[in-house]
């Protein structure tokens, strides 16, 4: 099975997709720390409520990519587009971008200082200019859902780290914005915690949210991809939808990082 | 108006050299003599006798807050009277300077064995080391190295302490340009010689201290 | 050793005056130092070639340097040059230049333990550089540095006790003038003793307590 080049791979894609506005667009992107190019040649499109997981290897360059869809990290070839706008260069100014593109980090990062309500109205009211009556009511209905409405006043120290991860998911999404960028974030979760965490970003998913999800959730990202974006060495190698991608996979190098994650018993002639 | 300040200070060297043997003197005989000291409270202060532990509390705490040259002043002014003895400056400063650069120095000790984690005692006993042999080759290294950088910047403030000296008496290197001035009535290139002499002697320690913190970073 | 009680009763108001002057030069010190601490690392982080370097400059050589020797200069050399400032402010000014750079040290401190993280987290919500500083990173930072700024109060306060070689009439002015008029050695020092450490142990008391109730309050996660 031969690795198929960025442009072939577009074809891959599911074809219910064509039919949905391209909301995000990657065109040739190509960065470089240093001497090291960490991304290179990458395009994609990420159509409106669609969900795309990212996965791959260590190093691959899938968390840089979505570093780069807000700004977070330069780019230093190719185009980046929200609705067909060209996003700004590495010296213009992200903030309006950045309240349209939401993003969840794996260490959480709540502002340690401020309790949750805080923590969640800071973006509307400061950035957004919005008043704080109106935030408040919006904020509480999202505690709600989530299932945290009694800790509208604890600190951070107070919380659980998926009680954390919550309140972060609930923080990017008062900004209202059109899409959200999760990177790893139940990575660092004690492993009771990850479930509480991935039933609300499934939730976002079924609700029609443009989601780009970097993870290693194999059964997750299965059950919430429309599809995935497989990468490997700062390169696009597949995009399946994820009943393919899981049981057979269009490329050797997704197949030997599949072997690698799901853990089945070696047969005696299969090389390690 | 340079010219005339380094031709000044060239003619005045042989002067301001001998206080600054005084004042080194000082500073040296402190730094060991206090440093010594504060080896030993420092262990004290960890002691399981409370009685031991307050005693050096208070020794800390004495120094701690009582400024240094009220300290000086005590020694030099009180010690004649209530033993009957005169005292020189030199040795009053050297007393009060070992012992105030002893109670930072305890200071610092105490926390540098603190810092080393309990489990570094549980792992060297674990692996059959004596007491002798965990002491020698797991925790005074490790305690050294949190050490240092604090104690070469308490050094650094010692000899910027030493400075002090002048005011009871010693003829150290401040004294000697003060001579001078009362002579020439040149303030300004003396003690900008003191300026710059008092850098050249701490900012190597400075740095010292700095890369000492780097290259051990807790 | 037997105390004048007289003796100190008599000198107390004198005891008290200097000791308010010291406090009062202690405190206008502290606020010195605290708006060249800020004003310095505002500075240090402009984007000016050798914005960094002039501030690491400041620092070291008011760091590496003794008070007394600064302060004699500021007294004694400053006149050559035609400007003749009283022993009171000269104090001010010596006690502001050290303690200046002491503050940057710690609020610099403060700065750069505020992980890089957070300040993404800040970016990622839409926050410009302004609102980032304030809203994410000062009070980080301050709640950092507070221990170090503490500390940097209570050494200013204990310098303060310099002052009296630039003709300052502060407390050790007072006891050695007292000394040498009436030899009550004793009573003298008993008195100056006394008057530092009514100053300083409440301070020191105080932010304790500051610093502990910060960090109750907001332990960090």
């Amino acid at each position: 099975m031969a690795d198929m080049n960025s442009q072939q791979l577009l074809s891959t894609v599911m074809p219910a997709s064509a039919n949905r506005q391209i909301l995000l667009s990657l065109e040739n992107i190509r960065k470089e720390f240093g001497s090291r190019r960490v991304l290179d040649d990458v395009s994609l499109d990420i159509h409106e409520g669609e969900v795309t997981v990212v996965l791959g290897p260590s190093g691959c360059g899938k968390s840089t990519l979505l570093r780069c869809l807000n700004g977070l990290e330069p780019i230093q070839g190719g185009n980046l587009r929200l609705r067909g706008e060209p996003m700004p260069g590495s010296t213009g100014d992200w903030r309006a971008i950045r309240q349209q593109i939401g993003m969840v980090f794996q260490s959480v990062e709540l502002f340690p200082h401020l309790n949750v309500i805080e923590n969640l109205l800071l973006g509307p009211v400061q950035v957004q200019r919005r008043k704080k009556a109106e935030v408040l009511v919006e904020a509480r209905a999202w505690l709600q859902r989530v299932g945290l409405a009694d800790r509208e006043l604890s600190y951070p120290r107070e919380l659980s780290g998926g009680q954390k991860q919550r309140v972060a998911i609930v923080r990017a999404l008062c900004l209202n914005p059109v899409a959200m960028l999760f990177d790893e974030v139940t990575a660092a979760l004690d492993p009771e915690m990850v479930r509480e965490v991935l039933d609300v970003i499934l939730e976002l998913a079924h609700e029609g949210m443009t989601l780009v999800i970097v993870t290693h959730e194999m059964g997750f990202a299965r059950a919430v991809a429309d599809r995935v974006v497989f990468m490997d060495e700062g390169r696009i190698v597949e995009i399946s939808p994820p009943s393919i991608f899981f049981e057979q996979p269009a490329t050797a190098r997704a197949q030997r990082f599949l072997d690698k994650f799901l853990y089945l018993p070696r047969h005696a002639e299969q090389k390690l | 108006m340079v010219d005339n300040s380094l031709e000044l200070l060239l003619k005045n060297l042989p002067l301001l050299l001998d206080g600054l043997i005084s004042t080194l003197t000082i500073a040296l005989a402190s730094v060991i003599l206090g440093l010594l000291l504060g080896c030993v409270v420092g262990i004290a202060h960890l002691s399981r006798s409370s009685a031991v532990r307050t005693a050096a509390k208070i020794y800390l705490e004495a120094f701690r807050i009582i400024p240094v040259i009220v300290w000086l002043f005590v020694a030099f002014f009180a010690i004649p009277i209530a033993f009957n003895l005169t005292i020189s400056g030199e040795t009053a400063a050297i007393l009060i300077l070992s012992l105030w650069g002893g109670a930072e120095m305890s200071d610092l000790v105490r926390g540098a064995l603190t810092s080393i984690p309990v489990a570094q005692f549980e792992a060297g006993r674990a692996l059959g080391l004596s007491e002798i042999q965990l002491y020698r080759q797991i925790i005074i290294p490790q305690a050294i190295r949190r050490l240092l950088p604090g104690a070469v910047n308490l050094i650094t403030r010692m000899i910027k302490t030493t400075s002090l000296v002048v005011l009871v008496g010693v003829v150290d290197v401040v004294k000697r340009a003060q001579q001078i001035i009362e002579r020439t009535h040149e303030a300004l290139p003396l003690y900008a010689f003191l300026f710059v002499l008092f850098f050249i002697l701490c900012y190597p320690l400075s740095l010292l201290s700095r890369w000492l913190e780097r290259k051990w970073p807790t | 050793m037997v105390f004048d009680l007289s003796f100190l009763t008599r000198h107390l108001p004198d005891f008290e005056r200097a000791l308010l002057l010291t406090v009062g030069l202690g405190v206008a010190a502290i606020v010195g130092s605290l708006v060249v601490g800020l004003l310095g690392n505002a500075f240090r982080n402009l984007p000016l070639p050798g914005a960094r370097l002039a501030v690491r400059s400041y620092v070291e050589l008011a760091r590496n340097t003794p008070l007394l020797v600064q302060l004699f200069f500021l007294y004694f050399g400053l006149p050559s040059l035609g400007i003749h400032w009283s022993g009171l402010t000269c104090a001010i000014l010596g006690l502001t230049f050290l303690g200046g750079s002491y503050m940057i040290e710690s609020i610099r401190a403060g700065l750069d333990a505020v992980k890089k993280e957070q300040i993404e987290a800040g970016l990622s919500l839409g926050l410009s550089r302004f609102q980032l500083v304030r809203h994410v990173i000062l009070p980080q930072a301050l709640a950092t540095a507070l221990p170090g700024v503490a500390a940097n109060c209570i050494f200013l306060l204990k310098e303060t006790s310099i002052v009296g070689i630039i003709a300052v009439p502060d407390l050790m002015h007072l006891t050695l003038g007292l000394i040498g008029l009436y030899y009550k050695t004793y009573e003298s020092l008993l008195l100056l003793t006394l008057a530092y450490l009514l100053m300083i142990l409440p301070a020191s008391w105080a932010l304790a307590r500051l610093e502990r109730r910060l960090r109750y309050g907001r332990q960090f996660a």
